[in-house]
């Protein structure tokens, strides 16, 4: 806890002298404070970033100070929340990210599990792990393929969005839809799988296994990819953990942190799990861990899918509107695509939460952006920037 | 909107504050064994500031701790530098009305003590509620804890701009999500009402 850490922009910062409605825009905060300085509005029309604006100041090709400005995708997803009852919270929830759908509605549903006392088949315990890690790796394809096309490398944006689609047709078998499931629902999943599901999954999984390790031949072995992210962006052990990122920016930078592994929910307990973990802390290394991670999600499907009881129940029917048990709160978090993401519920009583706040990892992980681009090149701001998993969408809410 | 101002409630545990032991919420008569290891983090907090904090709840990884503004900052300096916490993962703002209070909730967890992985502590404090808010010049105000956990930075922000707390001592205060030229209540207090609902 001992390093500096750069205090940023803040310097330029203002602090509140007048009242809100004279707040001046946080473009116009950034005071020039030299003539070699330029300053550059990335965004929010930024093709595939999903619209967030990073203000950047730039000294000839370096960055000497970056702004994130995010909450052009702001939706008061937590305000809703406390508008509807814990069942129909469900399909507007996963919205923020509805690549990674069926982890970001995890916690949601353990929270609500937990206020309202009930207790899940082991089935769908199974099941919801078996969707949770489908779902995990297609948002790691989706991510990859944007990386790679911002990176210059064609080949690594169409192969994987083709190769996620093995992912999304099974998703699409079990769910009935491709990409927004709400299927994980207080009480188990929504239905049961369809009939010679496990095989159907074993093999596609099987399958797409094989391909993501040709990936390594022609992205993550590529020289041009290596010189280009490695000690690009490095953040280290101490700064990641004092910045408090989580997953995989975190385990690039050599902290071993698996919420499945530290705090298992569901049956994660029951499953082998290895965690990832890299020591370089450069954009490589953090754009390499998701990757790895992809594998082990098959391996634990591969497990899950042998340990899942044949036949029972997938679902506890639920009494219409139900309850907390008068005042609570629960904290609940699970390892989604992008690294630790909690809910903080706040029950009194009623069948709508009286708060519900969503700890995002993709917020989490941005204070880390200034921090990584300060003494960068300008062009290696796509690598940094996506190299950190941020899904702006999932940061606004 | 109306459902919704009527209705706040504590969310703080009927504690009784003559014993200094903490008293568990669950509503159960019969006494609950209370989690070892999370027994252990509480009593260290307890045995260190006595009175000036409170258990509001010590759960399986969970342990939630009330303290007062004043001593919110101390408290939260003691729970990184005497019990190996280290990051914020969450920052709330929860606002009850009716008490004219806002409750702030970090949830801290700490990485590099492997024995906390599973824990998390919830450090919940209160500032004053202003009826009609200016956020920044009224009295509804907080010790930043961004100086102690750095990783606060961004969710204070939010807190502020959606809750209308002032953290003081922050080092950067403007808006974060809502637009620049938001002239409305922080939209997160319960006395800003959805249209239709």
């Amino acid at each position: 806890m001992t390093t500096e850490l750069p205090t940023d922009i803040t310097s330029a910062a203002i602090h509140m002298d007048k009242p809100s409605s004279s707040w001046l825009p946080p473009g116009l905060a950034l005071q020039k404070v030299d003539e070699r300085i330029m300053t550059l509005n990335v965004g929010p029309q930024h093709p595939g970033s999903g619209h967030m604006r990073l203000i950047v100041q730039i000294d000839g090709d370096y960055i000497v100070a970056c702004d994130p400005d995010p909450g052009y995708v702001h939706r008061g997803e937590e305000k809703m929340a406390e508008y509807r009852n814990y069942i129909t919270n469900v399909p507007h929830l996963e919205r923020p990210v509805i690549h990674d759908s069926c982890n970001v509605l995890y916690p949601y549903v353990l929270g609500v599990e937990e206020l309202l006392g009930i207790e899940v088949p082991e089935r769908a315990q199974y099941v919801r792990v078996i969707a949770a890690e489908l779902n995990r790796c297609i948002y790691i394809m989706y991510w990859l393929a944007i990386y790679g096309i911002f990176l210059g490398h064609s080949t690594m944006f169409m192969w994987p969005a083709g190769d996620r689609e093995l992912l999304i047709d099974l998703m699409e078998k079990m769910t009935g839809a491709r990409v927004t499931h709400a299927h994980f629902i207080p009480g188990g999943v929504r239905n049961d799988l369809p009939p010679n599901f496990e095989g159907v999954c074993l093999r596609q999984v099987n399958y797409f296994e094989k391909r993501i390790k040709e990936y390594a031949a022609v992205f993550y072995d590529n020289p041009i990819l290596i010189s280009r992210t490695q000690d690009t962006g490095v953040l280290s052990r101490q700064d990641a953990i004092r910045l408090g990122t989580t997953g995989s920016v975190l385990r690039a930078s050599g902290v071993d942190f698996d919420l499945r592994k530290k705090e298992p929910y569901d049956v994660y307990d029951e499953l082998d799990i290895h965690t990832n973990v890299m020591t370089a802390g450069d954009a490589y290394a953090r754009s390499k861990i998701p990757w790895l991670d992809m594998m082990e999600s098959c391996k634990i499907i591969r497990q899950a899918l042998q340990k899942m009881p044949k036949s029972g129940s997938v679902r506890v029917k639920l009494k219409p509107n139900p309850k907390g048990k008068g005042l609570d709160t629960v904290y609940k978090r699970v390892e989604s695509g992008r690294g630790s993401l909690g809910y903080y519920i706040v029950s009194n009583g009623k069948p709508e939460p009286y708060r519900l706040k969503m700890s995002v990892p993709s917020f989490r992980n941005l204070i880390a952006l200034p921090y990584l681009l300060k003494g960068e090149k300008l062009g290696n701001m796509p690598s940094v920037y996506w190299s950190l998993n941020y899904w702006p969408v999932e940061a606004d809410r | 909107m109306s459902s919704d101002s009527e209705k706040p409630t504590d969310a703080k545990p009927e504690e009784k504050p003559a014993a200094t032991k903490p008293v568990v919420k669950k509503p159960e008569e019969t006494p609950v064994e209370l989690p070892a290891f999370e027994k252990g983090i509480s009593d260290k907090i307890v045995e260190k500031f006595g009175d000036k904090v409170e258990v509001a709840f010590v759960k399986e990884d969970r342990v939630g701790i009330n303290v007062s503004k004043e001593n919110v900052h101390d408290v939260a300096e003691f729970i990184r530098d005497g019990l190996n916490y280290d990051h914020v993962e969450s920052v709330s703002g929860v606002d009850y009305p009716l008490e004219q209070e806002i409750a702030v909730v970090y949830h801290i967890g700490s990485y590099s003590d492997p024995s906390l992985a599973r824990q998390i502590l919830v450090l919940s404090t209160r500032a004053q509620r202003e009826e009609n808010p200016i956020p920044g010049h009224d009295a509804t105000k907080l010790p930043t804890l961004r100086d102690i956990f750095y990783s606060v930075e961004f969710h204070e922000r939010e807190v502020f701009e959606m809750s209308g707390v002032y953290f003081e001592g922050h080092p950067d205060n403007r808006r974060l999500l809502l637009p620049e030229d938001w002239a409305d209540l922080p939209p997160l207090r319960k006395d800003f009402a959805i249209k239709g609902r």
